[in-house]
């Protein structure tokens, strides 16, 4: 019944798509389809989080191939990332309505922005392969048209082609993935694959194509270059959509599949989640700390969290792999509570992003300053935002790196060399990569919205709509709760986590005073509420303590700044001034950095310049040449293309029968 | 009802304790290090007659400073004061010890620093953005190692809360080579995350390496007594977290009487000096690095918190 609802709101998501072209001369078509979305989506999070009872609901609707029809399917798992699909299209449809009216041509984005939404969902319903690669090339084509929705500059529409190429690249992949699955037997439903027992040959190489296929689509490095180009081409609530709801639901894929569709995994599984994790987290935070695009910085930011995922889930496959239920549990509770995390408060910065490009017309934070003045709303929920995802108490991107930190702690007891040598390594890196957020997001926070404004546009802001206020308070207000309570959100986790590496955290709600303790009480121990109610007091007793007891007037003057005038705003510390120290000391780590300075001799008047270049060493090393050798090897086969047809139709029997070969093998 | 009502006393008294005690432990460093330069020196109370002083006078503030430049101070305080209560001083097994764990009170130092980043950057002016961008250049280096650190002695005590870390190793004194390089450490750590010589110089002004007073240097009269305060409260947390951790000796048991805890109290006071003393011993015989030497200094804390988790990782014995 939930199951049927959940889909039934999904097809009418596809419809308000559709609709959306018959209302396309109203004046009043964003509100509508955004308004509509948003309801479904609402009704989508109630049908994800409603009681269900323990088991899966399944049902078969006549799609697609005849007589074998589309299985979908509602367990714990698919719930769990159903919430956060509809919790984050319900927020982006809400901030639309008041974002989406800036829009110069809203044609381009609303046919496909609720289709997003849908495919999104049907991703994590689906129950055979066929409904899953239709429903995940759905949610790759409308974003590619949401990426292209602003096609009238140069580097959105490269950003969409390399987008699309990635997209394709991670399809065939899980394409590939499914046909090992269902092999000689040819069942692509989900139910007969997990029955079939794979030789370990074939699980490791269904293990490759979906680390390429989901990792692809997660942005995991060095599968990365895509997301930094496509998610500031697109609006920035489909930006928020990609970057804090698809990239999860690309993670589900790789839990889908490894956690369950493979079987039994073996310890080798997890290093490749590990190894690929940490390099993600830390190139992924060394590169957002250098960008001066807002939300380039931003979908650097991503991958760094995706990274996080991924050690926690590595972690969680090593454990599984030695049969440590419990500490299983933990770590694949940390991954599924940093899912939830990440959307939330990812979705806030790229609307806080937003409401910034709307107010200013700039990405560039170079070109903004002193935001908190007459953005104060956006201003404090981007801050609040930056709180959370740089891991700080007592908000909730904390709690889930907490849990990261004590699977990681209980990772000595596992009895591989090759994990106990890796897993220390991973754990640095994680701390490394957090403490570097933290530095990025100081640096985002301070140079967009504090100083003094260095352009015209920046002095001129005003505060952004209510509706899209609104949308990101709320998540804001989700942030602080998930942070205060974790307990709660553990235990809504654990059916997920039970059915996934079939173990249990400790049920938290029964700790006392809101504690949570993911192993044993004495062992390890967080009580976010009592942190933030201790904070609160003490920093609010100071402020009235010292006003009561020594009541001093205030009063405002010019800065002091050790006596020396200055007149320009532009003597501030910019955004890549900020950033020296970490590109000096770690950058090298990551990226290649020129620096180019350009001095007057002493007496000339012309101005110096200093330039950054922050080059990605990925695509320098691996893309580009690729990218050569394919054209290169296109060229050579060019003559192909002008065979008589006698020739062709040989070809195509060598290919033929080269596949039977193979296949027969 | 009553055991209650002492354990919240026994907390009160700790975080009062720590409030009183943060300012005079600056000036007794002050003033070991002044005899030690054949200077007299202010009294050890200095400290406390400064901020005093401070929180008396009118306070100015910049003219384009928001509302989270005033805030800042509060913040940074009130986050470093709960860091500071969480660690056990005179007596283990507090209320408070409950509430968040070692990672969490990494956690905190990083949630006060982040403000006073933020608070630096808010006038507009170079200095701030200097000292903020170098602060958190510092910070970056410096908790990872912190984290290191914890994770070699919570996996030897198999325990992050700091009341059973202290609990384990006053109990199980054995030289392990991973501890040592624990404690080497974070001594390296607290004195980086001070701003104390070589890597800062909280003793002078415009001087193109300072950092922590870069940050702070718009503030002025209750807003600036509060950052002091924090930066003394953080001081002292960082030399009662390495008297708890590796010299847990003294500590009142949990349910101990009000004896106990007065030998804790003075044991406490005792573990301060010595720290404050080698503190200003190690300050008045090294000079002041330059800025770039400083990720190498906080590197070697981090490869020392690595290689000391790798031990432990490997073997429990070492």
């Amino acid at each position: 019944m939930l199951l049927d609802f959940a889909l039934f709101c999904v097809a009418a998501l596809f419809c308000v798509g559709a609709l959306s072209l018959y209302w396309r001369s109203r004046a009043d078509v964003t509100r509508r389809v955004y308004g509509l979305s948003g309801a479904l989506c609402a009704a989508i999070f109630v049908a994800a989080v409603a009681p269900r009872g323990a088991g899966a609901l399944t049902t078969t609707l006549p799609l697609g191939v005849p007589w074998i029809g589309m299985h979908f399917r509602l367990d714990p798992l698919s719930g769990f990332f159903l919430a956060v699909v509809a919790l984050g299209g319900a927020a982006a449809s809400a901030y639309a309505i008041g974002y989406g009216a800036q829009e110069k041509d809203p044609m381009r984005i609303l046919p496909f922005f609720p289709a997003f939404v849908a495919a999104m969902a049907a991703v994590v319903l689906a129950d055979d392969a066929y409904a899953f690669l239709v429903a995940w090339e759905f949610m790759s084509v409308a974003s590619w048209a949401l990426t292209l929705a602003h096609h009238d500059h140069a580097e959105n529409r490269a950003a969409a082609y390399i987008y699309l190429l990635m997209a394709s690249f991670g399809a065939l992949c899980l394409l590939m993935a499914f046909g090992v699955l269902a092999g000689t037997t040819g069942a692509y439903d989900f139910a007969t694959i997990r029955a079939t027992p794979l030789d370990p040959f074939k699980a490791g190489l269904v293990l490759a194509l979906v680390t390429l296929g989901a990792g692809s689509k997660a942005g995991l490095v060095p599968l990365h270059i895509w997301l930094p180009l496509a998610h500031p081409a697109a609006p920035s609530h489909v930006s928020a959509l990609m970057s804090g709801v698809m990239t999860k639901v690309a993670i589900y894929g790789f839990i889908r599949f490894v956690f369950d569709l493979l079987g039994p995994p073996s310890f080798l599984w997890s290093v490749h989640p590990l190894v690929f994790g940490a390099a993600s987290a830390l190139v992924g935070v060394l590169f957002a700390s250098e960008q001066s695009d807002l939300k380039k910085l931003l979908a650097y930011s991503t991958i760094e969290n995706v990274g996080v995922i991924f050690i926690a889930l590595g972690l969680a496959l090593a454990f599984k792999a030695n049969g440590e239920a419990v500490p299983a549990a933990l770590a694949f509770t940390a991954a599924l509570f940093h899912i939830f995390n990440h959307s939330l408060f990812k979705g806030a910065l790229f609307f806080g992003a937003g409401a910034v490009l709307g107010a200013t017309g700039e990405k560039n934070i170079e070109r903004l300053g002193g935001l908190i003045r007459c953005m104060p709303r956006t201003a404090f929920v981007f801050l609040g935002a930056c709180v959370a995802i740089a891991a700080l108490p007592p908000l909730n991107g904390f709690v889930s790196e907490w849990l990261v930190f004590h699977a990681i702690l209980l990772s000595p007891a596992l009895p591989q060399w090759l994990l106990k040598l890796t897993i220390p390594a991973v754990g640095v890196t994680l701390a490394l990569s957090a403490a570097l957020g933290a530095a990025a997001y100081v640096r985002a926070f301070g140079v967009v919205f504090l100083g003094r404004p260095r352009s015209e546009a920046a002095r001129r802001a005003r505060e952004t709509d209510p509706w899209s206020l609104g949308a990101m308070s709320a998540l804001l207000l989700l942030c602080l709760l998930a942070g205060v309570l974790p307990g709660l959100m553990i235990d809504a986790i654990s059916p997920a986590a039970a059915a996934s590496v079939g173990g249990r955290m400790p049920m938290q709600s029964q700790i006392g005073w809101l504690s949570i303790a993911p192993i044993a009480e004495g062992r390890s121990s967080y009580n976010g509420f009592l942190v933030f109610a201790f904070i609160l007091f003490s920093s609010l007793g100071a402020m009235y303590a010292i006003k009561r007891i020594w009541p001093r007037p205030l009063r405002r003057a010019p800065p002091w700044d050790c006596g020396y005038v200055d007149a320009s705003p532009l003597t501030q510390y910019s955004g890549s001034s900020f950033a020296q120290p970490i590109r000096r000391t770690l950058g090298h780590i990551a990226f290649s950095v020129k620096e180019r300075l350009d001095m007057p001799a002493p007496g000339e008047t012309r101005a110096a310049h200093f330039t950054v270049d922050v080059g990605d060493r990925f695509i320098a090393y691996f893309y580009e040449p690729l990218g050569e050798a394919v054209t290169a090897i296109a060229k050579r086969l060019n003559f192909v293309s002008f065979l008589p047809i006698q020739e062709y139709l040989a070809l195509v029997f060598a290919a033929l029968v080269l596949m039977l070969i193979i296949v027969a093998l | 009802m009553t055991g209650l009502l002492f354990d919240l006393l026994a907390q009160a008294a700790q975080m009062a304790l720590t409030l009183a005690l943060a300012p005079a432990l600056v000036g007794f460093t002050r003033k070991v290090k002044a005899r030690l330069l054949r200077r007299r020196g202010a009294p050890i109370l200095q400290p406390w007659y400064d901020l005093i002083r401070l929180l008396r006078k009118e306070t100015v503030l910049a003219e384009d400073a928001s509302w989270l430049y005033r805030a800042a101070p509060y913040i940074v305080f009130a986050t470093t004061w709960v860091a500071a209560s969480l660690v056990p001083t005179f007596a283990t097994g507090l209320m408070f010890n409950w509430i968040a764990d070692l990672i969490a009170l990494a956690a905190l130092l990083g949630a006060g620093r982040f403000f006073l980043a933020l608070a630096g950057m808010d006038v507009g002016t170079s200095f701030g953005g200097i000292g903020a961008s170098r602060e958190m250049m510092f910070g970056s280096l410096a908790e990872p190692a912190t984290i290191m650190i914890v994770f070699v002695v919570s996996l030897i005590a198999g325990s992050t809360q700091l009341s059973e870390v202290a609990a384990y190793m006053a109990s199980d004194f054995s030289l392990r080579v991973s501890v040592l390089f624990a404690l080497i450490g974070l001594v390296i750590v607290a004195i980086a995350e001070n701003g104390r010589i070589p890597v800062d110089n909280p003793a002078t002004h415009l001087e193109l390496t300072m950092v922590h007073e870069a940050m702070i240097l718009e503030y002025s009269g209750r807003h600036l007594a509060v950052m002091e305060l924090a930066a003394a409260l953080k001081l002292l947390l960082y030399v009662s977290l390495i008297a708890c951790v590796f010299f847990p000796f003294g500590l009142a048991p949990p349910d101990a009487g009000l004896g106990a805890m007065g030998v804790g109290v003075l044991a406490y006071m005792g573990k301060l000096a010595a720290g404050g003393f080698l503190l200003a011993l190690f300050e008045a015989s090294t000079a002041k690095m330059r800025i770039f030497r400083v990720p190498d200094f906080l590197g070697a804390a981090l490869m020392l918190g690595l290689l000391g988790t790798f031990l432990v990782f490997i073997t429990r014995s070492l």
